[in-house]
């Protein structure tokens, strides 16, 4: 035991300096060219930049710290900031990886078809790939008008290609995040009390005493806030009970794990609606004051008992009775939570409708360890003139359909971009911006058939993915660690802002979303919608609206606003009008019955599988977002490709191996392009098979993520739509096991 | 079922999936370290009992090879290190915890004794030498010159310290000849040490490991002197001495494996590997049965005077010696605590 | 002064932020690790138990690291904390035989690399990487002789496990089970 110079200072620097250890050696000498240590930066004297981050959703604020080099060398949470709390999760820690992984798009890439008749990506100068564009908008909107230009879009940058083609003439705009995400969600909740639940979720999980989840797998999707109050709450002893065919990682931790049969979960909610009527156990005094339609819901339900759903679910009466009564213990701090992705079966905005009205019955809506009253920011409008109003928008495409969607349904831009499609509102040209439609949208068939019938394609990314690889015009964005963007005005207990600020220069020729914007913006006419130099400009103009600045903020980071409106829970006896047509929580929907809809979600048996097939399912793992991470250096090196979780059974029924690789074949003949490995364990039914969604890359560019793993989304090519919302259910797909790739199968262009 | 994985993807080199930092070049460091110590054991020894005329083989001849195989291990070493330009560091400290440090000290020493013990003999081992004849005569003219004596060689060192130390030097061989025997068994039991310090390896963690492979270096150093003696008298002890040897490492051999079955559950998987598992075909065939059960049937019947080549079971033990070290140093890496 | 970690498995998802912060803080390079997770199941469905741990180096009592490097780079600093001098390692990779945990690796640049407790960070007051990004607040870290420390209470007042104590080691990690 010894102890070395430079060691020793820092451990005297401590104010401890003790030597007790020394044996010191008979040459303490060095060779000076022989030194090849890293010496870790300091924290207190490294620079740092206000950022939010991308690699997902949750948008946590942190900071961005650079080395003695200007290199960016690590992110750290913002400890006022509410989504994180000063922590974040490994993907935005692993945020680097974006900034350093070298397969990055480098520069403007224009579609160029040889004398052959072969298609090529070359290289051109931003200049071009602006000329181009501007051309072709204006082309099309002489042609068929703007309308007829759509935009696909997620993430924090896709504000200002919004705004472009609100400039432009087109309200034509999805982002995945709904239809294939959180829209049945949104609008179940909606009808019922009156108000979506937008992100992050106003769930007070920090003080609830029981938190039910269904198909969430909290832990695994590291929807960072809600982990976090979810350990403080099981540091606090909360019982959670946990549904899922899938032994998960909050299955693990929860007191009730309930391995139900898949697509059968309506048949649980119901039952445990059923019991919480009949014996009398909901919160009677908030139900009475605050609720419509009890008498109709106990006579709906009156069927739905624990016996019945027992047979449907194969879960045991007794477990149904008793976690129905864990809650109502619990109420009113208990949360049914109403998960996220929540796309599955086709009926979801029915199944979000008895979540909704679970909660309504348990009192959680409005009360502490329940859902708590977010509120959010608000920042002034950058001044800019009146834009031009489109003739018509998606909700044209096919009138009457989906009449709750209350945002932009991604498929039915694609119905009206399809060659089948006979209506009037026919979509021409699409602007694609950072997010891959390929992986994001179920039925890949249908997506790229409609996407080859547009005259025109403009991608928009940080990362080559399948989707640049259709398009006409591809442009380098650079990541959000080299970029202004607006800030985060994101729902939370207070109201905050969070600034985004580079951090560093943009590697390669990649550039800010909003520079490209407003160079296209000032081509085709509209510059006067981006008047600006610099996109700071804008921030700091808006931020001096509300009693801050730039100069502020980028100290800072975030900044925490006092609440303007009501209490966080309701008052004891508070008189409420909720945004319903009766005023009141609808346990009976209105609005449903007046579109046409069951006014109270009534159980329908989905598809099964059958002889040799297993219910595909999916999800996440906690070091991937999307198929954007899969390539990501840092992200890879935690999880390089997805495995297909099998239960022991079918495994030694087919004869399998663990870690033996399998290609795919669905119930409708579809193959997967890679095989996947088996991971033979007991945390799965043996009627279903699950793997983490975002791998099996099939574009070459991606270094780290060709090949590796399958691609869910290949596999889901039934696809049931939510009537409600348009939203497309991809639980609904089986698939059995190939030990080898089928030669015939043939390859989708 | 229990299924136990590392899910966050740790692949570092060389430690996943399973360990194996160590290669081929420990082995054979090994090995040869083990043949060094027991040619130099028996040298020493039959000096020290005075019966250095008659095992001319053992002490004269055998022991050039003792300082070959310890360059050759030192080399075999050197190329393990994975940051070599700094191996000086060895010899910066002594840490007797450390066998690493203490075989890197102990060779420090043997080698330079082991040397001068074969330079000693090089007037007896090379006793007409014309220095005006082949390149290496002349390359050696800088440091010898002719002799004309009548008796002994017909060369002498070129310088007279040398002369002299040369002399002293034969004069006390047999206290020389003390150290060495110490230094040897020191070395012998180090090759096996060295592995068995690991406690985190459950198979190399028995302290049955320094004998056997000190009996293993012995067995092997008096195979290589059976095969190169030709002298009857000194093959005939040799064969003696080795089948006794075999018979010792047999006895411990099994008693390692007791001991394995008898302790923790790490240590019974550690046995297992051997015992049905993927090392059992290549040692029970490679070491034991080639390497030991056979040369030693082999000498019996040489013994009761049949007629066989001395190569066979030379060359047997020799390649039993060499693979016993290589899965020692294989099968331990792969074994590991469970929890 | 005996600094220690425990690790709450009950809390902990097995995210590997810790993992991901190590190497950004401490330049990893891509590929290496100094942290990881493990995780353990057991039982038939549907009656199962899995346990989920962060793992490094274990910061060790009775090092069999240090007893084994032969030139005294593998050495305790102040406060128990096992390191290993870059540049007087050898690479010989006795260490990492003698390990346990396997909690040692080979850097490419050829010495042996492993957890250091971040003691750049402890000398600032700070905590280890790993530990302060837990999103699940997970681990503490702290000074094992201190009874009144975070770490010495949690430790005091949960069910523990250390890894492979029969490895005879004497672990400064403790799990909470």
């Amino acid at each position: 035991m010894k102890t070395n110079r430079r060691e020793f200072i820092k451990i005297s620097s401590m104010g401890m300096g003790a030597l007790a250890l020394a044996t010191t050696p008979v040459l303490g000498w060095v060779p000076g060219f022989l030194k090849d240590d890293y010496t870790n930066p300091d924290d207190s004297k490294a620079k740092r930049y206000a950022n939010y981050c991308e690699v997902c959703f949750w948008n946590c604020a942190g900071w961005v710290y650079t080395d003695e080099k200007d290199k960016i060398w690590k992110i750290i949470g913002n400890e006022d900031d509410p989504h994180s709390n000063g922590r974040f999760c490994p993907r935005g820690t692993g945020g680097v990886g974006m900034y350093n992984d070298n397969d990055r798009l480098k520069t403007p890439l224009k579609r160029v078809t040889d004398e052959s008749g072969k298609q090529t990506f070359v290289k051109i100068s931003w200049e071009e790939a602006f000329d181009t564009i501007a051309e072709k908008m204006t082309e099309i909107k002489d042609n068929y008008g703007s309308e007829s230009f759509a935009l696909f879009k997620h993430g924090s940058s896709g504000k200002h290609f919004a705004q472009l083609l609100k400039a432009y003439g087109s309200k034509n705009i999805a982002a995945p995040a709904y239809a294939q995400c959180k829209g049945p969600r949104e609008e179940a909740f909606k009808v019922t009390f009156g108000h979506p639940l937008h992100s992050p979720e106003p769930l007070d999980i920090r003080d609830t005493k029981c938190l039910v989840l269904i198909g969430s797998h909290l832990g695994e999707n590291m929807h960072n806030g809600q982990v976090q109050e979810m350990s403080e709450a099981i540091g606090k002893g909360v019982n959670i009970i946990t549904v899922d065919p899938r032994f998960s990682t909050v299955a693990s931790k929860s007191k009730f794990w309930l391995p139900i049969k898949p697509a059968t979960d309506l048949a649980l909610l119901l039952a445990w609606i059923h019991v919480i009527i009949n014996e009398e156990i909901y919160d009677q005094k908030y139900v009475e004051k605050y609720t419509f339609g009890l008498e109709s819901l106990k006579k709906h339900v009156e069927n739905y008992t624990p016996e019945w759903a027992a047979g449907i679910t194969t879960l045991s009466a007794q477990d149904i009775r008793d976690t129905a009564k864990e809650m109502a213990n619990a109420s009113p701090a208990v949360i049914v939570h109403p998960g996220r992705h929540v796309t599955w079966y086709g009926d979801d905005t029915q199944r979000l409708r008895a979540v909704a009205i679970l909660n309504a019955l348990l009192g959680s809506w409005g009360r502490r360890g329940g859902f708590f009253m977010p509120e959010k920011a608000k920042l002034p409008k950058y001044p800019e003139p009146k834009a031009p109003k489109p003739k018509w928008s998606w909700r044209d495409i096919s009138p009457g359909k989906y009449p709750l969607a209350g945002t932009g349904v991604t498929n039915l831009l694609i119905d009206a971009s399809h060659p089948d499609y006979e209506g009037d509102h026919k979509i021409k040209a699409w602007f694609i911006a950072g997010t891959n439609l390929i992986a994001s949208i179920p039925d890949i068939k249908r997506t790229l058939d409609a996407l080859n019938n547009q005259e025109f394609v403009v991608v928009v990314d940080t990362m080559p993915a399948e989707i640049t690889g259709y398009a006409d015009i591809v442009l380098p964005e650079c990541t959000y660690l080299e970029r202004y963007d607006s800030p985060r005005l994101a729902q939370h207990r207070e109201p905050n802002i969070a600034l985004r600020v580079p951090a560093a220069e943009p590697r390669f020729d990649s550039k800010p979303g909003w520079w490209i914007c407003k160079e296209i913006a000032t081509r085709i006419g509209k510059g006067d919608f981006f008047d600006y130099k610099d996109f700071s400009e804008v921030i700091d103009w808006q931020l001096k609206q509300v009693g801050t600045s730039l100069e502020e903020m980028k100290k800072i980071g975030v900044k925490k606003l006092n609440r303007k409106y009501d209490d966080l829970y309701f008052l004891e006896d508070e008189e409420i009008e909720f945004h319903t047509n009766t005023g009141k929580i609808e346990l009976y929907s209105t609005t449903m019955e007046a579109n046409g809809f069951d006014p109270m979600p009534k159980y329908t048996a989905h598809q099964e599988s059958s002889e040799g097939f297993y219910r595909l399912i999916y999800g996440r793992t906690p070091a991937h977002t999307f198929s954007r991470t899969t390539n990501n250096p840092n992200l890879t090196a935690l999880k390089a490709e997805n495995d297909l979780w099998v239960n022991p059974k079918v495994a030694s029924e087919w004869g399998f191996k663990n870690g033996q690789k399998l290609w795919l074949q669905n119930h409708q003949g579809k193959v997967s392009e890679f095989p996947i490995k088996i991971r033979i364990t007991e945390r799965i039914r043996w009627d279903s098979v699950f793997t983490a969604h975002g791998f099996g890359r099939t574009d070459k560019r991606l270094t780290r993520g060709y090949g590796r793993g399958i691609s869910d989304s290949e596999m889901v090519s039934d696809v049931k739509i939510d009537k409600e919302t348009g939203s497309t259910g991809m639980r609904n797909n089986f698939v059995t096991f190939l030990t080898e790739k089928p030669n015939t199968a043939k390859k989708e262009s | 079922m229990r299924e136990e994985l590392i899910t966050s993807g740790r692949m570092n080199l060389n430690i996943d999936p399973v360990l194996h930092i160590w290669h081929w070049q420990i082995p054979v460091y090994l090995f040869l370290g083990g043949l060094a110590a027991g040619l130099l054991f028996f040298a020493a020894y039959y000096t020290i009992i005075g019966k250095e005329k008659k095992f001319t083989t053992a002490v004269k001849f055998a022991p050039v090879l003792a300082p070959v195989a310890i360059i050759l291990g030192l080399i075999a070493l050197l190329l393990d290190l994975k940051h070599p330009a700094y191996f000086w560091q060895l010899y910066t400290t002594v840490h007797l915890e450390s066998p690493m440090s203490w075989g890197a000290w102990v060779l420090m020493f043997i080698m330079p004794i082991s040397m001068l013990w074969v330079a000693s003999y090089f007037k007896e081992i090379f006793p007409k030498f014309d220095i005006n004849q082949n390149i290496v005569g002349k390359m050696l003219k800088k440091v010898i010159v002719k002799n004309d004596n009548k008796e002994g060689a017909n060369w002498d060192w070129k310088f007279e310290i040398i002369r002299k130390f040369e002399i002293n030097f034969i004069k006390n061989r047999k206290p020389v000849a003390w150290v060495m025997l110490i230094l040897a068994v020191i070395l012998g039991v180090y090759t096996g040490i060295l592995l068995s310090a690991f406690n985190a390896r459950p198979l190399w963690n028995s302290s049955i490991l320094g004998p056997l492979f000190l009996t293993s270096g012995l067995s092997t150093a008096a195979a290589t002197i059976m095969w190169m003696s030709d002298n009857h008298e000194e093959k005939r002890t040799f064969s003696k001495i080795d089948l006794m040897l075999i018979v010792i490492e047999l006895f411990l051999i099994t008693h390692l494996f007791m001991g394995f079955l008898a302790g923790s559950e790490a240590k019974v998987q550690a046995a297992q590997y051997f015992l049905g598992g993927e090392f059992t075909v290549t040692f029970w065939i490679n070491v034991v049965i080639i390497g030991l059960i056979v040369p030693a049937i082999l000498e019996t019947l040489e013994l009761l005077k049949f007629k066989l080549p001395v190569m066979v079971p030379a060359a047997m033990i020799l390649w039993g010696g060499m693979i016993f070290r290589f899965i020692m140093v294989e099968a331990g890496q792969v074994t590991r605590f469970l929890y | 002064m005996r600094y220690g970690m425990a690790i709450d498995t009950r809390k902990c998802v097995g995210c590997a932020d810790c993992v991901v912060a190590c190497q950004t803080e401490n330049n990893i390079p891509i590929g290496y690790t100094r942290d990881w997770i493990a995780e353990l199941n057991e039982g038939t469905y549907p009656n199962l138990h899995l346990e989920i741990r962060s793992e490094r180096c274990n910061h060790c009592e009775n090092t069999p690291c240090v007893r084994t490097c032969p030139t005294g780079a593998s050495h305790i600093i102040l406060g128990g904390i096992v390191k290993v001098t870059h540049e007087e390692c050898i690479g010989c990779g006795a260490c990492i035989q003698s390990c346990p945990y396997d909690a040692r690796y080979m850097h490419p640049d050829g010495y042996v690399d492993k957890c250091t407790f971040c003691d750049h960070r402890v000398a600032n007051g700070q905590e280890p990487a790993c530990v302060s990004v837990c999103p699940t607040h997970c681990m503490y870290f702290g000074d094992l002789d201190d009874p009144n420390s975070e770490v010495s209470k949690v430790v005091a007042a949960n069910k523990i496990k250390t890894l492979a104590p029969e490895a005879g080691t004497k672990p400064q990690i403790f799990y909470l089970v």
